[in-house]
């Protein structure tokens, strides 16, 4: 296994010494064992303190617009833009962050030529709630991470577990491991084929509307209405969310299982065609909920639908905010006389004027 | 969107629809339905909106959570959007919409889209008796429904 907190580090050593960026963001450790942080380096030494492990589950692409925003020169809301280029900033990218970041250029958040990629293809995140379960809930002291296997250790505890059998469940179906864009590789590309990425999602969509319904209403049950999902997700930035519109206030405050519904379902659609199913939200709920099974069905629909994917080319338009006069219609309930409808224009994605 | 859903004569379930019709086509399809004298249920509650493209996920979930038993969203045909794509925009939204609340258990048939010309009186008055139908046939919804009373704004 190549040393990659080593490189990143090393990386980030060069760039902030040359001055060619203003910032690295990457992860430092976290206060517990199996946590670790956001972080921006913006000194050499600070560079050191710049760690890579399997427990790096926060999405490094929501912090960004805030960190660009914070290297510009100071200025007044109404002076004009500085001359010249403004400052970059690194950032380290696995193969859906990186996805995140082109989302955001789409979305014009962030503009390419600002950043540094740091690519890394991504062996898979780790569930830590996996992790606990596997050692039935004892207190764990420190994990070592080998190339296949976590060495546990805490009090009358020293346990080996199989890597892969605690990884994230959408790292475990991911086809995008390697970054789709990136300024330096630091290290080899990943394949990964023959996974079915979809299995859980067709699970569901097996059973019958009663059973769906009882599955959901299972799964959200525990939901605190917290949010940390939406903050984490790169993707969530509206100044005003929805769930905190008052007039119409389209979410109630409570804890009726009818509004946490609609904050599930709303939160998942704003996703649709964004979402990269990079597993930040599903890893920062404290109740366990798997919110990813909601926005992967999204993903697989707008795939079936529109034959599109989030986030592998900054140059098509998102899949939402486009149409083809020939998408499918299947579900018009065609009065008669309704349905086809007369000829468009010719099928090509257009982006609304 | 309580305004919309009252007016249900009590003791007997009638289905209440909440129809979302675009200004420029469907309101003056239902217009010209009404104009011509042609019978159909009186289940579906009109909300008059510039365009199918108008109607948003939140629009479709608020009026199930006011109690609506189903939701038609009607447009012009493609081709013939007053602003040319909304319609157009509309669709993909609504599938995906469709999907998803299909996928947590809403029944099929619960949300619909439609395409209603202004001169389609007559086919307005049959998709409102085939709307209901399939939203009696599948009864009161009650899935998204919210139970807790809303606190009300002065
Ligand atoms: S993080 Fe979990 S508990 Fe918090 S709002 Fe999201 S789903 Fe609910
Ligand atoms: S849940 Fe929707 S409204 Fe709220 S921040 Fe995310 S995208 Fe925006
Ligand atoms: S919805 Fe969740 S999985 Fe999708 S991009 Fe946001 S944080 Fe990542």
């Amino acid at each position: 296994m190549p040393d990659l907190a080593g490189q990143i580090r090393a990386a980030a050593r060069e760039l902030l010494a040359a001055g060619e960026v203003a910032a690295v963001l990457g992860f430092a450790p976290g206060p517990l064992p199996m946590t670790t942080r956001p972080f921006a380096a913006r000194t050499p030494a600070e560079a050191d303190r710049l760690t890579w492990n399997g427990f790096c589950v926060m999405n490094p692409a929501n912090l960004l617009p805030e960190i660009l925003a914070a290297v510009e020169p100071p200025r007044g809301p109404k002076d004009p833009p500085p001359e010249g280029p403004l400052p970059k900033v690194a950032v380290v990218a696995t193969g859906c962050w990186s996805r995140n970041i082109v989302v955001q250029i789409q979305e014009g958040r962030v503009r390419r030529e600002r950043l540094v990629i740091l690519g890394i293809p991504s062996r898979g995140m780790i569930d830590r709630r996996k992790v606990l379960r596997r050692v039935g809930g004892r207190e764990i002291r420190r994990v070592e991470e080998g190339a296949h296997e976590l060495r546990v250790e805490g009090p009358g505890l020293h346990e080996t577990i199989p890597r892969w059998e605690v990884v994230r469940d959408n790292c475990r179906t991911c086809v995008h491991p390697t970054p789709v864009v990136y300024d330096r590789l630091l290290a080899e590309p990943v394949e990964r084929t023959g996974v079915d990425r979809y299995a859980q999602v067709a699970e569901i969509e097996a059973m019958t509307p009663e059973d769906r319904w009882a599955w959901f209403r299972r799964e959200i049950a525990p939901c605190l209405r917290c949010y940390a999902c939406r903050n984490v997700c790169p993707l969530c930035y509206c100044p005003t969310c929805f769930v905190d519109d008052s007039r119409p206030q389209w979410v109630g405050k409570s804890l009726d299982p009818a509004d946490t519904a609609l904050f599930h379902l709303l939160r998942a659609y704003h996703c649709a065609g964004r979402c990269t199913d990079c597993g930040a939200c599903e890893s920062a709920c404290p109740m366990g909920i798997r919110l990813r099974l909601l926005t992967k069905k999204l993903e697989k629909d707008v795939l079936e639908l529109f034959g599109t994917e989030a986030g592998l080319d900054p140059g098509a338009p998102l899949p939402l905010a486009a149409f083809r006069p020939d998408d499918p219609d299947e579900f018009l309930t065609a009065g008669p006389g309704g349905g086809a409808g007369p000829e468009g224009p010719p099928p090509r994605e257009e982006e609304p004027a | 969107m309580e305004a919309v859903m009252t007016g249900t004569a009590p003791g007997q379930w009638e289905p209440r629809i909440v129809a979302f019709l675009c200004n420029w086509c469907s309101y003056a399809g239902a217009d010209l339905a009404g104009v011509s004298r042609l019978a159909y249920p009186p289940s579906l509650r009109i909300v008059r909106v510039p365009c199918s493209g108008r109607v948003s996920a939140e629009m479709i979930l608020d009026a199930l959570k006011a109690g609506a038993d189903g939701v038609l969203v009607s447009g012009c045909h493609p081709g013939d959007c007053h602003y040319l794509q909304g319609n157009l925009v509309a669709r993909r939204r609504l599938s995906l919409l469709k999907r998803l609340l299909e996928f947590v258990g809403v029944e099929p048939g619960r949300v619909r889209l439609a395409w209603i010309s202004a001169s389609e009186g007559e086919q307005f008055a049959a998709l409102a008796r085939e709307v209901t139908e399939g939203v009696r046939a599948l009864g009161p919804a009650r899935r998204l429904a919210k139970t807790l009373p809303e606190v009300r704004h002065a």
